[in-house]
């Protein structure tokens, strides 16, 4: 980090707008004051599906503009639900739920600054990397016609490392490279709202570390909000400010916890007494909810 | 994906039938069957070169009303394809006369076809066509609607139109399961066409292989019967063998490959 930018120090938060380093962002979004609005607001949510099957049962959470939360919970217990509902791809049947103050599916249509990295890379395969990742300009009524769709797809790419893999197709490609490149289709369009179900929950230790890192490194650079469900608890207290654990099916937030590290996180910070700490913590309390 | 070179793969078959031929005129020349019954290889062969030109021109002709025949199955086929994929309701009512053309005999129906249509090249074609047409109607709709929902849901995320996600998902998405329609469909237009000239021929424009089989079985010229049924084989072989090759260039191409051997 540039000594330039300023950290809030309340909560550790970088104010985007002071950031030089930040490219410009087309004027959206909630405003930024001292008792902001939430971006994601969930109250008493039920998530009822046709079959009867109840996945979410009064869930309440918040997800503020440049916060990163995870969710963490039994398999069953809705967290990828919740995502959806959030994203505006499965319908709620009771509560309220606020995404930049719109329903989620009117936040999908016409706010359009949500971006969804799904469990599977879901690249297409005709299409070469670079035209997977400009796939989102080129769809729906919000298509921006002001950016350079070529410039904005290669800041992508280069912000995921892809640069020298623009034209190849994905079937030549790793799993872990697959995953960046739908990283990349994510950010492309500049979200201000990142919604990642497991994304990396089917690659091998290792790549998933470094990729953990990456997604790390490119939060602390745009501040988009970040919302991440994963199995994974070491995943969820690096990466995330907040971590909420929901209970078994019907699932409800039962347990949050701040996690008190430094940002940016610095490196080996997995190795660390601090890191430990909070992560038993948070294992006593999943342990507790299952 | 790694390929054999053509030739490993040709020539086991072509061994097979070397020896195939090598037995037949072996029992031929030991049985001396009647030659109206079963000729001998090399009487087949001198009969072929005897009616070279009349085999020549009956195999452009069937090969063009099959190719037509083939054209018209895929485009027509594959707009269907597209009808019934964008709607339920279409599908439903319209998939049980897709089934029709796959069962009705098409023996039956072709004489039907003579009496609306007349002798000629329009109703060898059509016979082609609604013989090829099914194949590429049944990929053509599971290609198109077997969609991962997840990437039903990338397109919705940016709230794309239905033609958006038919030009840039459905369509793109259905290219193999076409290529496979279109390989099934070029066997069966050749088929088609055959068929067709056995019932409404060409008149005065010339003679189909399919022609030529009526008039040979007719009058017993079976060695001239083989040579045509030989040809139609060829013609088969032939169309299938630049359709799986189109396709294949098409696939690799699709996969991003083109410029592979």
């Amino acid at each position: 980090m540039s000594a330039a930018t300023t950290t809030d120090a309340a909560n550790g938060r970088q104010d985007p707008r002071q950031d030089p380093q930040r490219d410009p962002q087309p004027p959206h979004g909630p405003p930024q004051d001292p008792q902001p609005t939430p971006l994601v607001r969930a109250r008493d949510l039920d998530l009822r599906y046709p079959g009867g099957l109840l996945a979410l049962a009064g869930v309440a959470l918040e997800l503020h503009a440049g916060e990163f939360v995870a969710i963490v919970g039994p398999s069953g217990s809705g967290k990828s639900s919740l995502l959806r509902a959030i994203a505006g791809l499965t319908p709620t049947s009771r509560g309220e739920l606020r995404v930049a103050g719109l329903t989620p599916a009117h936040a999908r249509t016409r706010w359009a600054r949500a971006a969804f990295v799904f469990q599977d890379p879901t690249l297409l395969p005709w299409r070469s990397v670079r035209d997977n990742v400009a796939l989102p300009l080129e769809l729906g009524r919000s298509r921006s016609t002001t950016l350079d769709h070529r410039a904005e797809v290669d800041r992508a790419l280069t912000l995921v490392g892809l640069a020298d893999f623009a034209e190849v197709h994905p079937d030549q490609l790793s799993g872990g490279m697959r995953m960046r490149a739908s990283l990349a289709r994510a950010l492309v369009t500049r979200p201000e709202l990142l919604l990642l179900d497991e994304p990396f929950g089917a690659l091998d230790e290792l790549t998933r570390e470094r990729l953990d890192d990456e997604l790390l490194r490119l939060w602390q650079r745009d501040r988009f909000a970040a919302l991440a469900v994963t199995h994974n608890l070491a995943e969820a207290v690096l990466l995330a400010d907040r971590v909420l654990v929901l209970s078994p099916r019907p699932g409800r937030v039962i347990h949050q916890q701040a996690i008190e590290l430094p940002r940016p996180r610095p490196p080996g910070l997995q190795h660390t007494p601090e890191f430990a700490a909070q992560l038993a913590t948070l294992r006593a309390r999943v342990q507790e909810s299952a | 994906m790694t390929r054999e070179p053509l030739w490993t793969r040709l020539w086991p078959p072509l061994l097979l039938f070397a020896g195939f031929l090598l037995a037949w005129q072996l029992l031929c020349v030991l049985l001396t069957p009647p030659a109206y019954l079963i000729p001998a290889p090399t009487r087949i062969a001198a009969a072929a070169i005897a009616e070279a030109s009349a085999l020549a021109t009956g195999t452009a002709l069937t090969a063009l009303a099959a190719l037509l025949g083939l054209v018209i199955s895929l485009v027509l086929g594959t707009a269907i394809a597209v009808a019934f994929s964008q709607s339920r309701a279409l599908a439903r009512s319209l998939y049980p006369y897709a089934i029709f053309l796959q069962t009705v005999p098409i023996v039956a129906v072709a004489p039907l076809i003579v009496i609306w249509f007349g002798t000629g090249l329009t109703s060898v074609v059509l016979v082609a066509v609604m013989i090829s047409l099914f194949p590429v109607i049944t990929n053509g709709t599971t290609g198109l609607t077997r969609v991962d929902p997840q990437y039903l849901e990338l397109f919705a995320m940016r709230d794309a139109s239905r033609l958006q996600v038919l030009l840039k998902l459905r369509l793109p998405g259905a290219v193999p399961y076409l290529v496979t329609g279109a390989k099934i469909s070029s066997g069966l237009a050749v088929i088609g066409a055959i068929v067709g000239e056995f019932f409404a021929g060409y008149g005065a424009a010339g003679y189909g292989l399919g022609y030529l089989i009526v008039q040979n079985s007719g009058r017993l010229k079976t060695a001239d019967l083989f040579a045509a049924i030989f040809a139609c084989t060829l013609l088969g072989l032939l169309l299938f063998a630049a359709v799986s090759l189109l396709g294949e260039l098409v696939l690799r191409r699709w996969r991003g490959r083109e410029h592979e051997a």
